[in-house]
């Protein structure tokens, strides 16, 4: 074997991650058909066509603002109030993309026109997890997320639904309703490394289900997702270690704020440039 | 066959995609100081477990009032958080998840 045919370490961390990542999306991947499924069937019995059902799972591309807008629609609501609605219900997406943008800036606006179309709750919360794992941006890894986790599945099932109707089980009967919420719970857990991460994942949720039964949980999941990270923000690193000198610091003896440092390489880790697979 | 649904379609797409698209395709982000950057990187895990609060203690009353709702839906999601905290698998925890709430509904417990 060739020296060039030796895959080197970070190409060989890159494949793992993206196994992991893959097996992440299967998991995904059945409950979103699950649910298109069940999409399908609402759209149908909502007096859909099955070119209007498409059209809402591949235009829209929203779980929960297109379930609503079915129930509406059925019920006879106009259409402003169900767009009013859609923009509340699918708000929650600006916090996805103002913390993926950082490491969208290398990639070419064409390209980041059709990612901000797939990014979903679970497209965010697989390609996050992807990226946090391997330290930096892989767009393969987004597409993987984005379109194989839930655009093909969710809209492969829409199709199903509206065309199988009456056939079609309750997914919550074999547990597959619990697989969202217990998905975005994991996925969190794969992003909270340290005391500030695990206090912002607290904070939003005792934060999100409080304001959820207090405005509903459209807005009260986005309150949740905004003010977490200020208690992250607020939680010391290591007081301990923080206010201490760093014994292994060139200037040993001179105390070192270790928030500050995380700040800086923070910002470090937010200006690498594209890896491989991008600039490709 | 009706396609008058698909104009819906497309006024919900115009009320979705600029919360999904501005912050990636808005110039400057790189700018952002390292304090706004931090911020950015908590709002991952704040949001994820706030959908997963929300979705998993909050119900709706028969008028579609939010309500809260403890069911045998904790037992699944904070079995499933348990084993990717442990395994780092989420689709072992998934499927831990999913077979207690079903075996639990097959059985009546829920």
């Amino acid at each position: 074997m060739s020296a060039s045919a030796i895959p080197s370490p970070a190409a060989a961390d890159l494949r793992t991650a993206r196994r992991r990542l893959l097996l992440d999306t299967l998991g995904i991947a059945v409950s979103v058909a699950a649910f298109g499924l069940v999409f399908g069937l609402a759209a149908r019995n909502a007096g859909f066509s099955p070119i209007e059902a498409v059209a809402f799972s591949v235009v829209v591309f929203a779980g929960a603002s297109q379930f609503a807008a079915a129930g509406y629609i059925a019920a006879g609501l106009p259409w402003a109030p169900i767009v009013v609605l859609t923009f509340f219900l699918n708000a929650r997406h600006m916090l996805y993309s103002a913390s993926l943008a950082p490491r969208f800036r290398e990639v070419p606006f064409a390209q980041r026109i059709v990612m901000s179309h797939v990014l979903t709750d679970e497209a965010f919360a697989l390609s996050a997890a992807h990226f946090h794992r391997i330290g930096r941006l892989d767009v393969p890894g987004y597409w993987i997320a984005a379109i194989v986790g839930v655009f093909v599945p969710w809209n492969i099932a829409t199709i199903a639904g509206v065309l199988l109707g009456g056939a079609i089980p309750d997914p919550s009967k074999f547990g597959l309703d619990i697989v969202f919420p217990a998905a975005m719970g994991g996925l969190a857990v794969g992003l909270a490394t340290g005391r500030r991460e695990l206090v912002a994942a607290g904070a939003g949720a005792v934060i999100g289900t409080g304001m959820s039964l207090v405005i509903g949980p459209a807005l009260g999941i986005i309150v949740g997702g905004l003010l977490g990270p200020v208690f992250g923000m607020a939680t010391p690193v290591r007081a301990d270690v923080a206010r201490a000198p760093a014994p292994e610091s060139e200037m040993a003896g001179r105390a070192v704020d270790l928030a500050e440092a995380e700040l800086e390489s923070l910002a470090e880790d937010f200006s690498f440039g594209p890896g491989p697979e991008h600039r490709e | 066959m009706s396609t008058q649904l698909v104009l819906l379609a497309v006024l919900m797409f115009a009320a979705t995609y600029p919360s999904r698209a501005l912050p990636i395709l808005a110039p400057g982000i790189e700018r952002l100081p390292p304090r706004a950057l931090l911020y950015l990187r908590l709002v991952g895990p704040a949001v994820l477990a706030s959908l997963a609060a929300a979705n998993t203690l909050v119900g709706k009353t028969s008028d579609g009032a939010p309500v809260f709702h403890v069911g045998i839906e904790i037992l699944g999601v904070v079995a499933c958080v348990l084993v990717v905290a442990w395994r780092r698998n989420l689709l072992f925890g998934l499927v831990v998840g999913v077979a207690l709430v079903a075996a639990a509904r097959f059985a009546g417990l829920a």
